[in-house]
């Protein structure tokens, strides 16, 4: 008992003073170190951490952004909608006023949809047989003042202006719509191509025909919006010919630091469920974007995965020649009776140092730096306005296997260094 | 201090069999200076390394300090040689990225001295060579026989029981020779167990005992009378 309680002390303070000793070869080794050597070292460290944390970051991000985007710009928080086989939400009225008496709501929008079609050039088309420049989709009518307030949307026009008050025969077109911006011409697909900001288009929906003139273009990465025709509700109820108030969508903003699926239930369980399709934003989403989240993330993980590999390598590579061309200095010191695992230890404080330099000048260029800046200046991606994720926990995971895969590196050729025979070593044999 | 008995070491060549030493009984007391002398090839550095722990005979028996050598664990006879032992090499072989003082230093900190112990005992030792006025120089900085006097204080700044010395001089001119030579000199004259290879006759004649090898046995072993 007592005997290995001593022993017990005995290998604790070996250990103790293997890290001492340890400590003190690797901080004069890398000093007397080259220095650009020692630089570019670190410069490997810097890029594997940012590989590990950025392009995990940016995939992840692109998503992240598209989701963000569909609702801050279309759902905002939750957004209630027809339900299928319907031509609108029954009872929009009662429903409104629901949504009017729960405190988290902080403002809310209503649009009344139908399906629609655009001409163009029905003017000067020569001959009957010539096919007609058209688009179809879906057009929304809405109070631009409020749909503003709670989607800013007018924040998405591109090209003209957005709809005001009064503009009863203006449309805001969705880029999506337009040739100039989606040049896709397909037969099951068509786009606009004689269409631009002022011009007089033949707007059909519901049995009616009416003739607008385009006042704005928008653009805002999100497909229910970029897909659409915007015009004023009351204008476009008379086109319809919906009689009754009944709307299509309501999109909802909640106070900040309101419990979103709280509010969700609150409303369902005051009945609203019963006429309309309550959904969050999270729900909302289109169904793609969150399959390609998971895609992306796994995808950002492989490729960090053989970042850290080649990492890994270099740290061995690096150590392994330092060490075996120190080989004899390592048998001298072994044969002075500078124990082993000192002269380990001080390799892996070598490569710890590394790693450490690696990680925090990378965490300061991602956290300083590029998330800041992309926040502000979001990667232009097709569909999405990308930002950069990173999570203080997923850095530190991700910093931690860095650092452990760094030390085993390190270890590693090392040890096969220490090991050899003391004699050999020092006669160089 | 030291005591062999019929100390065996065989090397195997291919077919041919090589007896670096063959059946060394050797006695040497505390405080005695001997040194190894002897052809190229004869067995010098074979039995310096058996005596220093630093390689194990093929038969034989070795007492240091009294204590069967041979009898411990790696472990031990690693100890041992950090705590009793001391060594010199032909080529200096101190580390290149420590100054003078850190190369004396790191043994006394590996023994489990303070660091204030070890600075004071590690200066004493270069006061003792002479090179405390360079012991911030970087072995890059010093001459060969200055190097080879911070590894001679790097041996002894522990007061080792021994210092084993494989061809100090070798590498030096003579005036340098002589110098390094006078450091094991006086450390002797304080009462320093050393033994040491030469091939200089010249340097042997100054030493308490010179015992010659050829072949892996001693052939003569004179008493230097003074
Ligand atoms: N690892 C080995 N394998 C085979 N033979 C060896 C080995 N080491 C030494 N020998 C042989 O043992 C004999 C003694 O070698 P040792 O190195 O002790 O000689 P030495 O007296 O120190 O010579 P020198 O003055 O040249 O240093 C030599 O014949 C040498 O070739
Ligand atoms: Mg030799």
């Amino acid at each position: 008992m007592i005997e290995s309680s001593a022993l017990n002390l005995k290998t604790r303070s070996n250990l103790w003073r293997a890290v001492r000793i340890g400590f003190f070869l690797a901080v004069r080794d890398i000093k007397k170190a080259n220095k650009w050597a020692t630089a570019l070292i670190i410069a490997v460290m810097i890029l594997t951490f940012l590989n590990l944390i950025v392009v995990s970051g940016i995939l992840v991000g692109l998503i992240e952004g598209a989701i963000n985007q569909n609702k801050e710009r279309y759902s905002s928080d939750i957004i209630i909608s027809t339900l299928p086989n319907k031509r609108y939400i029954d009872d929009s009225a009662n429903i409104v006023k629901t949504i009017k008496s729960v405190p988290e709501v902080l403002n809310f929008t209503t649009r009344y949809t139908e399906k629609g079609v655009i001409q163009a050039n029905y003017k000067n088309r020569t001959r009957l047989t010539d096919l007609v420049d058209s688009a179809g989709g879906l057009v929304a009518g809405i109070d631009p003042v409020i749909e503003n307030e709670v989607t800013g949307l007018s924040k998405y026009i591109v090209e003209g202006e957005y709809l005001g008050p009064n503009d009863t025969d203006q449309i805001m077109i969705g880029a999506d719509l337009l040739y100039k911006y989606s040049p896709i011409d397909s037969p099951g697909f068509q786009t606009l191509k004689n269409v631009e900001v002022g011009s007089k288009v033949r707007l059909l929906a519901g049995s009616s025909t009416r003739e607008v003139t385009v006042k704005g273009i928008l653009k805002s990465k999100v497909g229910e919006i970029d897909q659409r025709v915007y015009m004023i509700d009351t204008e476009f109820r008379s086109i319809i010919g919906r009689i009754n108030f009944n709307v299509n969508e309501i999109a909802i903003k909640l106070k900040s630091g309101a419990d979103v699926n709280a509010v969700v239930s609150e409303i369902k369980s005051l009945g609203v469920d019963k006429n309309a399709k309550i959904q969050t934003y999270e729900e909302a989403q289109p169904k793609f974007l969150s399959d390609i989240k998971v895609t992306f993330s796994i995808l950002g993980d492989l490729i960090g995965s053989i970042g850290l590999a080649v990492a890994c390598i270099t740290i061995f590579i690096i150590i392994f020649v330092n060490a075996i061309t120190r080989r004899r200095y390592i048998g001298i010191l072994k044969g002075i009776g500078i124990d082993a695992l000192a002269i380990e230890v001080s390799y892996i404080f070598q490569s710890v140092f590394y790693a450490l330099c690696g990680m925090i000048v990378g965490s300061v260029v991602v956290f300083a730096f590029l998330q800041p800046y992309i926040t502000v200046h979001p990667i232009n991606f097709p569909f999405s306005d990308g930002i950069l994720v990173a999570t203080p926990l997923g850095t530190f995971t991700r910093a931690l296997i860095l650092f452990i895969a760094t030390m085993v590196a390190g270890y590693i050729p090392a040890r096969i260094v220490v090991k050899q025979n003391t004699l050999d070593a020092i006669l160089g044999r | 201090m030291i005591k062999t008995f019929n100390l065996t070491k065989k090397y195997q060549s291919g077919e041919t069999e090589i007896m670096a030493l063959n059946n060394v009984s050797l006695e040497l007391q505390d405080g005695e200076f001997l040194a190894i002398t002897g052809r190229s090839g004869s067995g010098k550095s074979t039995l310096l390394y058996q005596l220093g722990l630093l390689d194990r005979p093929t038969s034989g028996e070795i007492f240091l300090d009294s204590r069967d050598v041979l009898k411990m664990s790696e472990a031990d006879r690693t100890h041992f040689r950090l705590s009793e032992l001391g060594y010199v090499f032909q080529d200096y072989a101190i580390l290149p990225s420590l100054n003078a003082l850190e190369n004396v230093i790191l043994p006394l900190l590996m023994m489990g001295f303070s660091k204030k112990e070890a600075n004071e005992k590690a200066i004493f030792a270069l006061e003792r060579v002479g090179l405390k006025d360079r012991m911030n120089n970087y072995p890059s900085q010093l001459s060969g026989g200055q190097q080879q006097r911070v590894a001679i204080a790097r041996a002894l700044g522990h007061e080792p029981k021994i210092i084993f010395a494989d061809e100090p001089t070798a590498n030096l001119d003579n005036e340098t020779s002589k110098m390094v030579l006078d450091v094991f000199l006086n450390l002797h004259k304080e009462g320093q167990t050393i033994v040491m290879v030469t091939h200089e006759k010249d340097f042997a004649a100054l030493t308490d005992r010179v015992i010659e090898l050829s072949d892996g046995k001693i052939v003569k072993d004179i008493k230097i009378k003074k």
